[in-house]
């Protein structure tokens, strides 16, 4: 337990992504059989124990101490389970510390009315780390930042293996993955890569580069399809199994019944996971209001209906298309998708074009209807096999330009990492009338990346050189119409949002430009962001200078 | 606190003994102070005649030059100083270097104002001195029952092991300038970390005083005007204000750790984007603060500064009679 403690402990205050992966690979690599599975499972979420509620936890707590001593403390901690850690006294001839898989092997042989008397004796016997571990388990949310693909990199590199392989087989394994870590370690075969309905790893595409991609590749070779605002995903039905991943091979089923229950075929199909309203894609907010859930209500299934718009096929029925090329590919999902006369599955069309110079023309100005809606253009080499990861030249993602948006900032707070000693992260607002008429600023987002190193340290200067005021780790920087740093915001939409002051919320802002030369004044007044609400989609990017 | 008030009172410049006419860590300028330690907030500048251990001495001198006071009289530990009808005697807190517990002897009396303290190993200091009083004047910086501080050996093995983990990375640790940062020195030396140790500009001097003092700290270097992404792989001592910032940027994708009892709750750690949390302080932690009071069993208790609400609770529930003095201008915000 200390261990998997001391790993939870540092996960939870280490930042970065590169960081994370060594502390998780470190501890894979040290740690036994079964206790790294276990340890594995309860990171990513695979291990869940809902077995103690916070008033239990308080109560036993307060059994062992003064109330009042206890209430002083919370009260300074803030968190429950890590007050409860700290001041569980000692107790003379505790037992022996319990690793983490005797906890999770006794508490799942355990009823109900046994737990408190469990969690009472491990308490007794493990230090505060070891505490706090446990009581982060037990009830039920270690957030310590650790994603499933980020436990299978940290897996890939123990077993020097492709991301790939891990996915492949992922789905196949149970906690604690013993015959994983037996391959990984080169001990046995690969495990359970016959599993019906498992992940099959996706193939990604290239951002297209204009200036040199249109010279060194052939029109004619490749198709074009729009790129749907939605979700990747893959849809598996064999033998009776059905599941729904993400493009990073997470299960996602639970969320979407309605699309599970469509998925009456036998095949493997590659996708866009939409919200469809009558046989239309809907923007991509009304998507979100239906990802992220452990389960849906019929409310919401009604009110916002997924669909898949599919656009591969990776398996029909038994048979394995992947080593096919995409022109055939394409003939079987298109006799596929129309033998199932599936409202909730449809197929992405395929977008005529003759050169280069007319896509070109057509991504500028996408054709009426559901097209104006995409983020862009994919293209796609006839002759290619579907291969996993992200090869350079098959496929190609093309995005339309991003909307742009003069803003001034606002606030600025310290990054995290290397960046922990700039003022990194910038809070950016435009110019709002007021009853009167008078013009105040008000925010309309938050964007950390965009700009150099370089531009870094001026940023951090100009912030440092014109705080007004300070809260906590948060500065206000001087902004008013004859004072203030301009920046041009990129962003990919734009969304009603009720939480925010403005109204609007961005989609994946990002500092495009430093305007050091543009006056505060003449930034962009939030009229201009509503208008863009009202047309969204289908409006041309606008350059504004 | 009447009986004992002939002796010891608080007023507005600090802790005053009347009959033998000085005060104890005052805040303000007075003519006669006992001092004992060297952390500003306890030995300022500007007093008359100033009594404390001699390291306590060379350390306000080398913070605020020879003329700190107007005349100093160093009294070594254990050797009992007259002042009118009240015998001072300096023995050892365990705190920092010097760091002393004044016990005052007055007509039957003996009242001990224990400064700062902690009960814990430390190789840069002398170990805190039990002594038999009646009156017991204590510090509760850390005085909740959640500050329970791990081995502090341990937490310097923790900062071992993660340096052999990130070795592109400065391992930059955060410590008060003084006593903290020797000490973390001390523990790394103990602990077999025989490589360089880099330290700011602003720990040179205390440093210094430490070596001559005899403590060995190896061999250290200035951080200072390294170049960029610098000392990969190295450990980097400094102030606590400084891990965060500007100064930082110089070294090779730091991890910045403090070494602090407050680093035991994980939002203060958050608060400062501290990534490392080492939990080493050199104050007493909830358990040697009550063990502390149930061993000398003091007739009464007196709270000088820090969290004394848990501290008063826990006098009470043990039947020792205890009050907070409140007294301002003790700040322990970074140790």
């Amino acid at each position: 337990m200390r261990a998997f403690a001391r790993l939870l402990d540092q996960l939870s205050f280490t930042p970065s992504r590169n960081a994370k992966l060594t502390l998780l690979r470190d501890y894979l690599s040290s740690a036994p059989d079964p206790e790294r599975g276990w340890a594995l499972a309860a990171l990513t979420g695979a291990l869940r124990f809902d077995a103690a509620k916070p008033g239990f936890i308080r109560k036993a707590a307060e059994a062992r101490m003064d109330p009042q001593l206890f209430a002083l403390s919370y009260d300074f901690v803030g968190d429950l389970a890590e007050t409860v850690a700290l001041v569980w006294p000692d107790r003379a001839g505790a037992n022996r510390e319990p690793d983490l898989s005797e906890v999770v092997d006794t508490l799942r042989g355990a009823s109900r009315h046994q737990v408190p008397q469990l969690l009472e004796g491990w308490l007794d016997a493990l230090d505060a780390g070891g505490r706090w571990a446990l009581l982060k388990l037990l009830t039920g949310g270690l957030r310590v930042g650790v994603s499933a693909r980020l436990a299978k990199q940290a897996l890939a590199a123990l077993g020097q293996k492709p991301v790939a392989d891990i996915e492949e087989v992922w789905h196949g394994q149970e906690p604690p993955y013993d015959d994983l870590f037996a391959w990984l370690e080169g001990r046995s075969d690969r495990p359970g890569s016959d599993t019906p309905a498992r992940f099959r790893p996706v193939m990604l595409a290239q951002a297209l580069d204009e200036a040199a991609d249109f010279a060194r590749y052939d029109a004619a070779d490749y198709a074009a399809e729009w790129k749907w605002d939605g979700i990747r995903v893959q849809a598996a039905s064999e033998h009776g199994q059905r599941r729904l991943y993400s493009r990073t091979g997470e299960d996602i089923a639970a969320a979407f019944p309605d699309i599970v229950a469509a998925l009456d075929f036998e095949g493997v199909l590659d996708g866009e996971l939409l919200v469809f309203r009558g046989g239309q894609a809907a923007p991509f907010g009304d998507l979100q209001q239906r990802l992220n859930r452990k389960t849906a209500d019929p409310g919401l299934l009604a009110r916002h209906p997924a669909g898949i718009r599919a656009y591969d096929l990776l398996l029909d029925g038994e048979e394995d298309l992947r080593h096919l090329p995409f022109r055939e590919r394409r003939a079987r999902l298109e006799g596929f998708v129309a033998r199932l006369r599936n409202p909730r599955i449809d197929l992405s069309p395929l977008q005529p074009f003759s050169g280069w110079e007319e896509l070109t023309a057509l991504r500028a100005n996408p054709p009426k209807g559901e097209p104006q809606a995409a983020e862009g253009l994919m293209l796609k080499r006839w002759d290619s096999i579907y291969e996993a990861g992200r090869p350079k030249g098959p496929w190609f993602k093309w995005k339309r330009d991003p909307h742009l948006v003069d803003a001034v900032l606002m606030y600025a707070q310290r990054g995290h990492g290397k960046r922990s000693g700039f003022y990194s992260d910038y809070t950016f607002g435009v110019w709002r009338r007021d009853a009167n008429g008078d013009r105040h600023l008000t925010p309309v987002g938050k964007a950390y990346f965009g700009f150099t190193d370089e531009e870094l340290k001026r940023l951090d200067k100009f912030v440092r050189d014109h705080t007004v005021e300070r809260f906590g780790p948060v500065r206000s920087v001087r902004a008013g119409a004859d004072f203030g740093l301009v920046l041009e915001i990129a962003f990919e939409g734009l969304q009603r949002s009720s939480r925010h002051k403005s109204g609007v919320a961005m989609r994946f802002p990002r500092v495009n430009r430093i305007r050091w030369d543009k006056p505060a004044r003449d930034a962009d007044e939030l009229a201009t962001l509503e208008g863009l609400l009202g047309s969204i989609p289908g409006i041309a990017p606008q350059r504004r200078s | 606190m009447a009986g004992f008030r002939a002796l010891l009172r608080n007023t507005p410049a600090g802790l005053y003994c009347p009959p033998g006419d000085f005060y104890i860590d005052p805040i303000q300028p007075v003519d006669r102070a006992v001092i004992t330690h060297g952390h500003a907030d306890h030995a300022r500048s500007g007093h008359g005649a100033v009594l404390a251990t001699p390291q306590t001495l060379a350390i306000m001198a080398a913070r605020y030059g020879a003329d700190f006071a107007v005349a100093s009289e160093p009294a070594p530990y254990g050797q009992p100083v007259a002042r009118d009808g009240v015998t001072v005697t300096l023995v050892p807190a365990g705190h920092v270097l010097g760091s002393a517990q004044a016990v005052l002897a007055w007509k039957g009396i003996t009242a001990v104002v224990s400064g700062d303290y902690k009960r814990r190993h430390d190789p840069t200091c002398l170990p805190f001195e039990p002594v038999p009083c009646q009156l017991f004047v204590t510090e509760a910086t850390f005085g909740l029952p959640v500050f329970r501080f791990p081995d502090a050996r341990d937490e310097v093995a923790r900062l071992i092991k993660s340096v052999a983990l990130f070795p592109d990375r400065t391992h930059l640790v955060g410590a008060y300038a003084l006593g903290k940062a020797q000490r973390i020195i001390a523990l790394l030396r103990a602990a077999g970390h025989a490589r360089t140790i880099y330290v700011h500009g602003a720990l040179a001097a205390m440093n210094a005083l430490y070596q001559t003092q005899g403590v060995v700290l190896g061999d250290i270097a200035p951080a200072t005007g390294q170049d960029r992404a610098s000392l990969p792989g190295e450990i980097v001592i400094a102030p606590p204000s400084a891990i965060a910032d500007k100064w930082s940027r110089r070294f090779s994708d730091p991890i910045p750790a403090f070494a602090s009892g407050w680093m035991q709750v994980r939002a203060r750690a958050r608060q400062r984007h501290v990534e490392l949390p080492l939990v080493i302080s050199d104050h007493a932690d909830w358990d040697e603060l009550t063990g502390t009071l149930t061993e000398l069993a003091p007739e009464e208790v007196w709270i000088t500064h820090g969290a004394e609400d848990a501290l008063l609770r826990w006098s009470s529930l043990n039947g020792i009679k205890a009050q907070a003095l409140e007294i301002a201008g003790y700040a322990d915000e970074d140790d």
